[in-house]
């Protein structure tokens, strides 16, 4: 059998203690070789979808809009307009003679029949060629009903995913500035990339709370447009996920002057750090008092329940495939946490950073991947013997067709997975994958039982 | 007519909700049940992903789709040299046999020339001297701005039988292109076929690829599918059957294209949902093999015939929004008239312009009262005209997509087609010939009794 890696991405792939440490990446992705990547419309679609009070209109043909509906457990604790999927849905006459009139109309219908607190407008590969003036229209509608109309500048092919993280970073700070500072206290921050999947941002804006630290601004899980807008009114920025918000953090530094830290709410280390670490940016003893009291508490609630499932998933192997590396530097010590040994990490678009933190934190023997494909995930699988791989939708049924146990950390979970509560779900969730008894009638493991009688 | 809601005068220029996908997933979908194939997005690497995740959602199995992941430079300068190394490396890597190459709108507005491109591939791979042996390379136009993902779908069986069946002596198989159907439904018509003697060149054939077993090791390209020798000999066939009223009404279609150039009978028909649908599905292979119905496909006519009657009561006068794609609702509408459901509004993100003839065709005069029928409709149209109806729906039947209007209105959704995200085992659903109408009037019949019960005060336990 031929070897599933491919000759041009040897050196996206590092076995840790083979060799000494050195990894390429950020590269554009091998044509031909099924990238588990999507593109720069993806990345902006991702960051600003959970905004559930503005108009989302994907400026382009069906697929892109249709694709991106209503697919993600971003919740909203009010409107929802975010889980509505508006489209221009380009026509080739459209293409031919372009579609700018087309845009201003749906614009104005849309924005008349939802009453939306803003407009986002995306760009898409097919936009891109046809060269509409997108900022143009945006303007003139913006214009003529009163809301900000902002572009997005997210062709498809212009990049990968990290450049439309860009382009909704760009797109939001255009809001951020233009909202009213009133009643935001000193002791405030902004909660920057974290998407509200299954409620996620109401677990971690509850700890805040029992801190005494008010959260001015989601973003954008559960977000609004007007508190985006008032923003620049917090003292601090809490940036999660891997960059994809952290160009605003870095704008909002540049222009308001706001520092960022950045924080990771999976797994119990990584949550308790990200607290301390906003209480001792305040430093406030007696909010860092509380936030030890808040972490005690909690853990004398988790611990106990753990302990089950750590028994259970003790020396377990564990592989992940993730969209960003930063999740995944959480996921390592998650699974060190329930006694399981990682055997496989990587991520679509991890930067040289990140690789080099994987490397410093995993154990050796452990396979570090920079933007993976289906043939080279299930021979990782396979040959490390993996019990349970994490990754998204795309990784699920190549865990399932060999036989391996899954836990989806991706976009469209329907678990929490934050915070000192999501510790428990993703054990639990963990658990109820590998320690399901459907594995013992997977080929995996009859065809070594039948070796096993043969012999 | 009335084609845009309750408000005809008010056209809206935006899409809201749509109840179609984009041309390239069909044609992905198409490739994806042919032996050794690989399906090969010609775009930007987005695309592929997207409609990836989107189908694995559904049949809950690997579905490798190759892209030439075009960045700027390409749409600057074209794409050719990557689409070139991306068939370099599907070939290499997967060790395909055919590779179906769809456009994209990226593609086919910066003007690529993929057929020429892929001639190319082929004589430098070939290369003076070098003894290689090439997949088959099957190219397809499915521009995202036009069409749905039948166009696509269609598109790409169209260009399987174009670019590859060869004419010669006839044979005794029968090519059979059944459409967009379930896994399970193609395992049924391989099983009719073979039950009237006939050999069949079912085109495509993903009901293995796309939903297969449990395997040790991960297959680069899932068995089963049409092999490429049965496609290369679908000119010779003694005659084709194709699915949908719709698809055969225009142009050019595969079956229409294997009449013309090689001369093989062509037996347009109706998606075989329902009683007479299937009655007229079962004619043709009763002609074509020379024998009457074996008795089993005979006995599960005679046992759906008697549930109808079992269950007439709980059906009569129940109105249905049906919708999905044209030839899907066309089949179901069929079925739905032969059982006393009154579809009352029959909706289709497609347009091909012959939807409410088909319709016609098929409800004949079998209902008082036409549907309501919308083409090229969004979910935002489709909730507008059943909120105008001047008595409410009881139920819809439609893929997952509508089941927002079913929790809005409180009302079963008896879930069909593709996709299937918000319920388990949607590969496997059947819906054609006798015993997928039997599976889908038991369904309907306990959707109506399943509402009866809940909203009884009693809770009766015995219906």
């Amino acid at each position: 059998m031929k070897s599933a890696i491919f000759a041009e991405r040897q050196d996206q792939i590092h076995r840790k203690g083979e060799a000494p440490f050195r990894m390429d990446c950020d590269r554009e992705s091998l044509a031909g070789a099924v990238s588990q990547r999507a593109c720069v419309f993806c990345g902006s679609r991702v960051v600003l979808y959970p905004i559930a009070d503005a108009l989302h209109l994907v400026h382009g043909p069906i697929g892109c809009a249709a694709y991106t509906w209503d697919i993600r457990g971003a919740l909203s604790s009010g409107p929802e307009l975010h889980r509505l999927s508006f489209c221009t849905d380009l026509q080739e006459m459209d293409v031919i003679f372009g579609a700018e009139r087309k845009l201003y109309r749906a614009l104005v219908e849309l924005i008349e029949r939802h009453q939306p607190k803003a407009a986002f407008v995306y760009s898409t590969c097919i936009v891109g060629l046809i060269g509409d003036d997108l900022e143009g229209v945006c303007k003139k509608v913006a214009r003529e009903k009163g809301i900000p109309v902002l572009p997005v500048q997210s062709e498809g092919f212009k990049g990968n995913k990290r450049a439309g993280y860009r382009a909704a970073c760009q797109a939001m700070f255009r809001l951020v500035g233009t909202g009213d500072l009133a009643g935001i206290g000193p002791a405030s921050v902004n909660i920057l990339g974290d998407f509200n999947l299954a409620g996620e941002i109401w677990i971690i804006r509850d700890y805040l709370a029992r801190m005494g630290v008010q959260v001015v601004a989601n973003i954008t899980g559960d977000g609004r447009v007007d508190d985006i807008r008032r923003a620049h009114g917090a003292a601090l920025n809490l940036v999660q996920c891997s960059g994809s918000t952290m160009d605003l953090a870095v704008m909002m530094q540049e222009t308001y002057g706001i520092p960022y830290i950045r924080v990771s709410y999976f797994g119990v280390e990584d949550m308790a750090e990200s607290l301390y670490a906003v209480a001792r940016f305040f430093k406030d003893p007696a909010m860092m008092e509380r936030t030890r009291e808040l972490v005690r508490e909690e853990l004398a609630i988790l611990y106990p329940k753990l302990r089950e499932f750590q028994q259970a998933l003790s020396g377990k192997k564990a592989a992940i495939y993730v969209g960003g590396a930063f999740k995944a530097f959480s996921l390592v010590k998650a699974f060190r946490l329930l006694g399981m040994q990682v055997v496989l990490v990587g991520s679509q678009t991890g930067t040289k950073e990140d690789y080099q933190e994987l490397h410093e934190i995993t154990d050796p023997g452990t396979i570090i991947v920079d933007d993976s494909n289906p043939l080279e995930l299930s021979s990782f699988l396979k040959e490390k013997e993996v019990d349970l791989f994490v990754g998204g939708v795309k990784e699920r049924p190549i865990a399932y067709k060999l036989g391996v146990g899954f836990c989806d950390h991706n976009h469209e979970r329907k678990e929490a997975l934050e915070g000192f509560v999501g510790m428990l779900n993703f054990a639990r969730e963990v658990h109820n994958s590998v320690m399901s008894p459907v594995w013992r009638f997977v080929p995996r493991r009859t065809q070594g039982l039948q070796a096993a009688r043969g012999a | 007519m009335m084609n845009r809601g309750k408000n005809p005068e008010k056209a809206y220029v935006s899409t809201t909700n749509a109840c179609k996908l984009c041309k390239p997933l069909g044609a992905c979908l198409a490739f994806r049940g042919v032996e050794g194939a690989v399906p090969f997005l010609h775009g930007s690497q987005g695309c592929a992903t997207y409609m990836r995740r989107y189908i694995i959602s559904h049949f809950r199995e690997p579905m490798d789709i190759a892209s030439s992941s075009l960045g700027e430079k390409q749409a600057v300068y074209g794409g050719g040299a990557n689409l070139k190394q991306g068939l370099d490396n599907v070939m290499n890597k997967y060790g395909a046999r055919l590779i179906g190459v769809a456009t994209t709108c990226l593609t086919e507005t910066i003007g690529d020339d993929v057929p020429r491109m892929v001639r190319e591939f082929c004589q430098e791979a070939a290369g003076p001297g070098e003894e290689m042996e090439l997949p088959e390379i099957v190219t397809v136009s499915t521009p995202s701005y036009s069409g749905t993902h039948m166009e696509g779908f269609h598109a790409a069986v169209r260009a399987l039988v174009e670019q590859l069946a060869q004419g010669g002596e006839a044979s005794a198989a029968v090519n059979l292109l059944a459409g967009l159907v379930s896994p399970a439904d193609l395992r049924y018509l391989r099983e009719i076929l073979g039950d009237f003697g006939l050999t069949g060149i079912i085109l495509p054939d993903f009901s293995e690829t796309l939903d297969g077993p449990a395997q040790l090791d991960y297959e680069k390209i899932p068995a089963g599918g049409t092999p490429l020798a049965e496609i290369k000999a679908a000119g010779r066939s003694r005659a084709t059957l194709e699915f949908g009223r719709c698809l055969s009404a225009p142009g050019e279609t595969a079956g229409r294209f294997l009449e013309n150039r090689f001369g093989v009978p062509w037996h347009p028909l109706g998606t075989p949902i329902g009683l007479r649908e299937t009655d007229r599905f079962f004619e043709v292979l009763e002609e074509l093999a020379g024998r009457a119905a074996p008795r089993r496909h005979a006995l599960e006519r005679g046992r759906l015939i008697d549930a109808m009657v079992d269950g007439h009561k709980y059906l009569f006068n129940q109105r249905a929004v049906v919708y999905g794609e044209e030839d899907l609702v066309v089949g179901l509408t069929s079925f739905l008239v032969e059982i006393g459901v009154h579809p009352v509004l029959c909706a289709s993100g497609g347009k091909s312009g012959h939807l409410k003839a088909a319709l016609a065709e098929v409800i004949a005069d079998l209902l008082p009262e036409p549907p309501l029928v919308l083409e090229g409709a969004d979910f935002s149209q489709i909730a507008a005209a059943a909120e105008g109806l001047v008595s409410p729906p009881d139920l819809l039947l439609g893929h997952s997509k509508g089941y927002h209007l079913a929790r809005r209105w409180q009302l079963p959704l008896v879930r069909l087609g593709f996709p299937i995200h918000d319920r388990f085992g949607g590969q496997r659903i059947l819906h054609l010939g006798y015993r997928g109408a039997q599976s889908l009037l038991d369904r309907l019949v306990n959707a109506v009794l399943a509402r009866k019960q809940e909203a009884s005060k009693v809770g009766y336990g015995y219906l």
